[in-house]
């Protein structure tokens, strides 16, 4: 389906995740953070968001301890950043797939 | 003589072993088979064996007795894969030097990573079901309970058999019900991601399984440590989870000698090309199985699908034609949801879990639903494996790669 975020047309799923990941701006990302009650988004987001779209443009399934490890973002900060669902909104607001399990 | 060398005899060496062994000409071609156990371990098995389902003897068998005539095992333990001079050394002085080399060192748990866990209560009342030491120490521990907060939790992702936490809730909510204690129990499911079901097909369909069982559910849980003094799981954001009972999935990494050769990710995965499953870095290595750090499910069938694009790359590898990139993260498995019933999913990179019949456009199981059929499958199973899968013989009507999903009107 198609959502206008940030006065693009992006294709998203059914739980708004962007299902093309270049069609990604950083405008988009603000507004997506915006309607996750994220943000506004300072450095330390835009470091984890970075670092996600990294990993997600190499194919590497993405975890949690990845970015807790990765000299990035502590797991406790990413908490801070990303308040109720780190792993889930910031993959949202990074345009890169929800991290799933297999059903 | 050429050399073909499989690190690792467990579901996805054993099978590369069959398939290799019938393509490759033994006059040109020696395979040698490397694992640090004797044993073979039906690992699915592992999930039933707390409640009393099956035994050692029914998941337990001699490595050896599955493989072919030709493939020399080796019983040792592996120290370092060096690909630059292709060879691999054992941890016993042995060094072994190969033409083609398939890593298939699969996965193991590693409690060590989360802090706390690994304290004077391990085994007492925190316990894991992904050993076979694990699995019968909570046997025992299940005979013995009368009652109080049992805590299921996945403590990161990925895991092995990823839908196995799950089904162990769906069975300790029977087990318990048959012992007529269910209304002594609490039970709740801790994960660190969004939900049990995280893709909307099936959360659509499953969502209720949890609420109909009185199964409570803690999302986006990620442990910072387990604090053994007030038997509970606290996470980084402060919550915290009181068990009397914690079943615990510790953090999964690849094996150590992966660490050691310094090939592996943060996990201790191995880099590993999508579709052909080549080493993106050493054209002679190949990955398979659990030992991947692909983004798509650890478990048998997976191996299965992917060992039958294996043998065929390894041919063409070995012949000098291009690799077919056509392993598509086809993976299919049983998922018991308790009272002797079972679902059925089949899913790959790109599809989710969807409804329909399986095998074929006819049937006579159904995906994503509940049945006894489903249930009986997966008992079944276990004759399938031990005669079939691991001998890496075809499995009737069940396809490499995935099938579309029919589109169903909704």
């Amino acid at each position: 389906m198609i959502k206008n975020l940030a006065g693009t047309d992006l294709d998203v799923n059914e739980e708004g995740y962007l299902t093309n990941m270049n069609q990604w701006t950083e405008g988009v990302a603000a507004a997506i953070a915006a309607e996750e009650g994220v943000g506004p988004l300072v450095e330390g987001h835009w470091r984890v968001i970075r670092y996600l779209r990294e990993q997600q443009s190499k194919g590497a399934a993405l975890t949690i301890r990845g970015m807790g490890k990765s000299g990035v973002v502590t797991t406790k900060e990413l908490y801070d950043l990303f308040p109720g669902g780190p792993l889930k909104k910031s993959s949202k607001i990074a345009g890169i797939p929800k991290p799933v399990g297999c059903i | 003589m050429r050399n073909l060398l499989i690190l690792g005899a467990g579901t996805a060496g054993t099978m590369m072993a069959n398939h290799l062994r019938r393509r490759l000409p033994r006059a040109e071609w020696r395979l040698r088979l490397v694992d640090r156990s004797e044993k073979h371990l039906y690992q699915p098995g592992l999930l039933f064996l707390p409640f009393g389902d099956y035994t050692e003897t029914q998941i337990i068998r001699n490595t050896r007795d599955f493989l072919p005539d030709g493939v020399d095992f080796i019983h040792a333990e592996i120290g370092e894969i060096r690909p630059q001079d292709r060879e691999v050394a054992l941890t016993n002085g042995n060094v072994l030097g190969y033409d083609v080399l398939i890593v298939a060192t699969g996965c193991r748990t590693a409690p060590e990573e989360t802090e706390g866990m690994l304290g004077p209560k391990w085994r007492d009342n925190i316990h894991d079901f992904y050993t076979l030491d694990g699995a019968r120490a909570l046997r025992e521990k299940l005979a013995s309970f009368t009652g109080g907060r049992l805590v299921v939790h996945v403590n990161e992702m990925p895991v092995k058999c990823p839908v196995a936490p799950l089904e162990f809730t769906f069975l300790a909510d029977s087990f318990f019900k048959k012992r007529g204690i269910r209304n002594q129990v609490s039970l709740t499911y801790v994960t660190p991601l969004s939900g049990a079901f995280t893709k909307p097909k099936a959360s659509r369909k499953l969502g209720h399984l949890l609420g109909d069982k009185g199964i409570e559910l803690v999302t986006d849980f990620v442990a910072e440590r387990v604090d053994q003094e007030n038997d509970q799981l606290v996470c980084y954001d402060g919550r915290v989870v009181p068990y009397d009972l914690l079943v615990t999935v510790p953090t999964n990494m690849g094996d150590e000698a992966v660490r050691r050769s310094g090939l592996g990710d943060d996990l201790d995965f191995i880099a590993t090309h999508k579709h052909t499953l080549q080493s993106p870095e050493y054209p002679d290595v190949f990955i398979l199985g659990d030992a991947t750090n692909l983004p798509a499910s650890k478990a048998g069938s997976v191996a299965h699908f992917e060992s039958e694009t294996l043998a065929d790359n390894i041919l063409r590898h070995i012949g000098g034609k291009p690799l077919k990139e056509e392993f598509d993260g086809h993976s299919n498995c049983f998922i018991e949801s308790g009272e002797g019933k079972a679902l059925l999913i089949d899913f790959n990179y790109e599809h989710e879990p969807h409804e329909g019949p399986f095998p074929f456009a006819f049937g006579p199981m159904r995906l994503l639903e509940e049945s006894r059929l489903n249930h009986l499958g997966k008992l079944a199973f276990r004759h399938v494996y031990w005669n079939l899968l691991l001998k890496a013989r075809p499995l009737p009507g069940i396809s490499r790669q995935k099938k579309a999903p029919p589109t169903i009107a909704k």
